[in-house]
């Protein structure tokens, strides 16, 4: 007999939906009002940690619906925002100094739910709020960056060596080495291109110079691990900001995306990921006379430098250690209650330093602070120019052999040195970065924007629900539930797939599939119609028309898919967002149309002998 | 309930000359329109400052006007944005200020010069050079995905309805770029989708329309390829004008209930969705006819005995 649908078939249709409607659920519950706190630079939240936000909440009888460790950070939800609020503030006191303490609005979904990976939808920010940078790594910056460490490597190799040389220096992008005689040149060429084997050595014997270049695959190299130790630096810095639920991205070549839901103070967290500093520790210059150096007599070793207060100060240009190696920094106050900072350096800065150190006891050393700055210039591509800002923080006298742990003082204010200490805590990034796009949704038009979003999408619906049923009656209302399905399968895909997004251009291809899912329908109702007047029994024509269709469906769907997978690769925030759930709803369309609908007419109308359906 | 109750075959392809031109017409309109009045490109693409603001009562447009030319300002555009009470302020990145800090700084000298409560909105701001990056993105997007259409269809089809169809595409973009061009919309990120989304809609109408043609080159067997076009396009006529209203009516819903936000977007959809109706029955077709389709190149192939017929090969 014609058209019966084998029960596989059927209860895998009702599995299929079944799993969507099981993952679109955790979009009912909505959301609890929560804090978070999650440990900064290397504290852990642990079980005692727990333990004690537990009972300082209850002893401030701030009632929380439940607290728990989750993902190495402490949730506590709660019933309202007023208990939140009081819980934040209250924690943060307690708190603030090495752990971030953020709200947060999680997902008020059920346990059950939770464990087999169901989660809501998340909103983009134009839905939710917020606010997104793009920032753009200098990356020029980052190779000119290595090419000078390469001439202080050279150097100190050269040294080590026992070659003399005339002198060392960066010209343009090469590194142009000049000896006294042709035999030290090449002894130099042949030591130096074995230890560098990434950078094309050229000698040129008449004016007894040495030139390396870097190839292009280490500059690529550079310009790659730039890229990434940048974003590993502004993911600390948005740790800083204890912002729940923040996203640091790559995008491109150069760019990385940072969206910040919720946050409104926008001004705080630039000042955050703007800041690209570090810090330098150099030796003072005692030998030279400073008078000289004013008048523009600066020697070549050396380099004028000025305190905040405008006192120059003659550094020595050798650096004794730069801000890499810092893994951890804090604020206080010294004895005299002066604000401080403390330094903590990873092992090999910690020897490095002690060892610059130990001959200098009872010398000036002074600490540099190093800021790039954009400027409104650009260069011949379009690119800022930044500019390097440097700055003497403090000058002090080296009491003692200085290992992993020390301090320095002369920042103005306990605030500076707060700021100083969290940015040496950030780390110092490899290359300058700077804003290119920024873009704040205000809290009340990210709700605004989903319930007009939500008032389309329901509107949309309801105006083919009511044409489907007029014009194809019986068959209309299985084309509805076919729609119906169709919406509740986005929704599930979408909240299933972590990537997905649910943004404004989102909501317009969720009205735009409905629309269009709507046609696969049209598609095998028509053909049913046609077979019917061509004289076909009421079977027969059911059975053709599916089939008739099929192909048509197939090709106009998958042509459209071509369409929205070209969009998600090279598309970028909304269009990225329309892509996914036009494609999701072309496939679920496409199931739902051919199987899920097929389904159904089968169960009701096939298999009988009928002389008449309403279609 | 049927809305067309078609008894004979309607001639499309008689109108095809009238179409054509009229085609032609509206796509040198287009062109026209897009050299001389160019398209008002949002933020997305030109960089500089937007901010949006949101005011208890009806903004007062020439207060604000003042406020900003007084704190050096003069640049900036104002004007209402949806509602009575919704205001967005417009303006280029300018040398000496930080962009980035442009816009807290607008924000700050209306809240302090109009005397009531200004509520921040949106501010955005893009860099020139991101607005460079997008537009070459948008364009290669664009470009890709018509070009992989055309080897789809082309494979999966015949050459003639891949050329057709995506000259249909074309059509359909233009023409909407066309229009946004002339009414001086703002051209930004969600329209560029929503242009994408017409590419979708009408290449999904061509296909329907073309596997028909193709069905029926294989099926009838009178009738020139004129008429078997005709009869395809009046078979699939009724599902065309229902898929297109269904769409229209959930297009209708985004434009009137989706806020001034998405508006731009509606627009460029529910122009696109007329045209690439249109361009379905018309362009896609009339060209696949205007380059020589014929009964043979829509056959499927059959294994040929040696020497079978070997009259039709002769010239």
């Amino acid at each position: 007999m014609l058209n019966k649908t084998p029960l596989w078939k059927t209860l895998m249709v009702m599995f299929v939906i079944a799993i969507g409607m099981l993952y679109a659920s955790p979009n009912l519950y909505g959301e609890d009002p929560a804090v978070q706190v999650s440990g900064l630079r290397g504290v852990e939240v642990d079980a005692s940690t727990l333990d004690q936000i537990k009972s300082q909440l209850s002893e401030n009888n701030i009632e929380a619906m439940s607290i728990a460790l989750e993902k190495g950070q402490v949730l506590a939800r709660f019933r309202d925002t007023e208990n939140q609020i009081k819980a934040r503030d209250l924690l943060h006191d307690t708190y603030g100094r090495d752990y971030s303490v953020a709200l947060n609005l999680t997902p008020a979904t059920p346990d059950w739910l939770a464990a087999i990976g169901g989660s809501p939808m998340k909103l983009g920010l134009d839905l939710s709020g917020g606010v997104s940078f793009l920032m753009e790594v200098n990356m020029k910056e980052a190779v000119n960056k290595a090419q000078t460490g390469l001439v202080g490597d050279f150097r100190s190799e050269l040294r080590g060596e026992k070659i003399r040389y005339r002198s060392v220096k960066l010209d343009g992008d090469a590194i142009k080495v000049v000896f006294r005689n042709p035999e030290d040149l090449e002894k130099a060429e042949d030591y130096l291109s074995k230890q560098n084997r990434d950078l094309l050595f050229t000698m040129d014997e008449d004016s007894l110079t040495l030139k390396a270049v870097m190839t292009e695959q280490k500059q690529k190299e550079i310009r790659e691990y730039a890229l990434q130790q940048n974003i590993t630096i502004i993911r600390n810095r948005v740790n800083e900001l204890g912002v729940a639920e923040p996203l640091v991205q790559r995008q491109g070549q150069k760019h990385i995306v940072i969206e910040l839901p919720g946050v409104q103070d926008t001004a705080k967290a630039k000042e955050i990921l703007n800041a690209t500093a570090t810090i330098e520790f150099r030796m003072v210059d005692t030998d030279n006379d400073i008078g000289n150096a004013l008048d523009g007599r600066v020697p070549a070793s050396s380099q004028l430098l000025y305190e905040r207060n405008g006192t120059p100060v003659l550094l020595k240009k050798r650096i004794m250690l730069t801000g890499d190696h810092i893994v951890d920094a804090g604020s206080g106050f010294d004895e005299y209650s002066r604000p401080q900072v403390n330094i903590t350096l990873d092992s090999p800065g910690g020897s490095k330093f002690s060892n610059a150190t130990k001959d200098n006891i009872g010398k000036p050393m002074a600490t540099v602070f190093i800021e790039y700055k954009g400027t409104d210039r650009k260069d011949a591509d379009g690119n800022t120019i930044f500019e390097k800002v440097e700055e003497v923080i403090s000058v002090a006298t080296i009491q003692a052999r200085l290992g992993k742990n020390f301090r320095i003082t002369g920042a103005g204010s306990q605030q500076e040195a707060h700021n100083l200490a969290l940015l040496l805590r950030a780390g110092a990034l490899i290359a300058p970065i700077q804003i290119v796009e920024e873009r704040t949704v205000g809290p009340s038009l990210g709700a605004e924007n989903i319930k007009l979003g939500f008032q389309a999408i329901i509107g949309g619906f309801a105006l083919v629900f009511i044409f489907m049923m007029i014009y194809y009656r019986a068959f209309g209302v299985v084309a509805n539930l076919a729609l119906g399905a169709n919406l509740i399968m986005i929704v599930g895909v979408m909240s299933m797939i972590p990537g997905a997004t649910l943004t404004l251009p989102g909501m317009a291809g969720i009205v735009l599939t409905v629309g269009m899912a709507v046609d696969a329908n049209v598609l095998i109702f028509e053909r049913i119609r046609e077979e019917l007047r061509s004289g076909k029994s009421v079977q027969q024509s059911i059975h053709q028309g599916y089939d008739a269709a099929f192909s048509t469906i197939l090709d106009a769907n998958i042509t459209t898919l071509i369409a929205a997978f070209i969009l998600f690769a090279v598309g970028t925030g909304p269009i990225k967002g329309f892509a996914v759930t036009l494609s999701i709803g072309i496939i679920t369309s496409m199931f739902t149309a051919i199987v899920g609908t097929r389904t159904v007419v089968n169960a009701v109308w096939g298999g009988k002998r009928l002389d008449k359906i309403s279609i | 309930m049927q809305i067309l109750k078609l008894k004979e075959t309607v001639a499309f392809m008689g109108y095809r000359k009238v179409a054509m031109v009229f085609s032609i017409l509206m796509m040198v309109a287009s062109i026209a329109s897009l050299a001389i009045n160019k398209l008002n490109f949002g933020l997305d693409f030109t960089g500089g400052v937007k901010v949006e603001v949101g005011f208890e009562q009806a903004a007062d447009l020439t207060k604000m006007r003042q406020v900003l030319d007084a704190n050096g300002f003069d640049d900036a555009v104002v004007q209402l944005f949806g509602t009575s009470r919704d205001v967005v302020i417009r303006m280029g990145e300018r040398p000496g200020v930080k962009a980035e800090t442009l816009g807290d700084q607008i924000l700050s000298v209306l809240k302090d010069g109009m005397g009531v409560n200004v509520e921040m909105r949106r501010i955005e701001f893009v860099g020139a050079s991101v607005g460079d990056e997008l537009t070459e993105q948008g364009g290669l997007a664009m470009l890709t995905a018509l070009i992989c259409i055309l080897v789809y269809v082309a494979f999966r089809f015949e050459w003639r309805f891949a050329l057709g169809s995506v000259f249909a595409l074309f059509h359909d973009v233009l023409l909407t770029l066309g229009l946004f061009s002339i009414l001086g919309i703002e051209f930004d990120l969600t329209v560029l989708a929503a242009i994408l989304a017409v590419i979708g809609y009408s290449l999904n109408d061509t296909i329907v329309v073309s596997d028909r043609i193709r069905e029926n080159f294989r099926k009838i067997r009178e009738g020139g390829p004129e008429e078997i076009i005709n009869i395809s396009l009046t078979q699939t006529l009724s599902r065309t004008f229902i898929t297109s209203i269904t769409t229209l009516l959930v297009l209708a819903a985004l434009f009137f209930k989706g806020g001034a936000l998405i508006h731009g977007f509606a627009t460029a959809l529910l122009f696109g969705v007329f045209v690439g109706t249109y361009s379905s029955i018309y362009v896609a077709s009339s060209i696949a006819l205007a380059l020589g389709i014929s009964k043979e190149d829509l056959i499927p192939e059959v294994v040929e005995k040696e020497g079978a017929d070997h009259e039709e090969m002769m010239p």
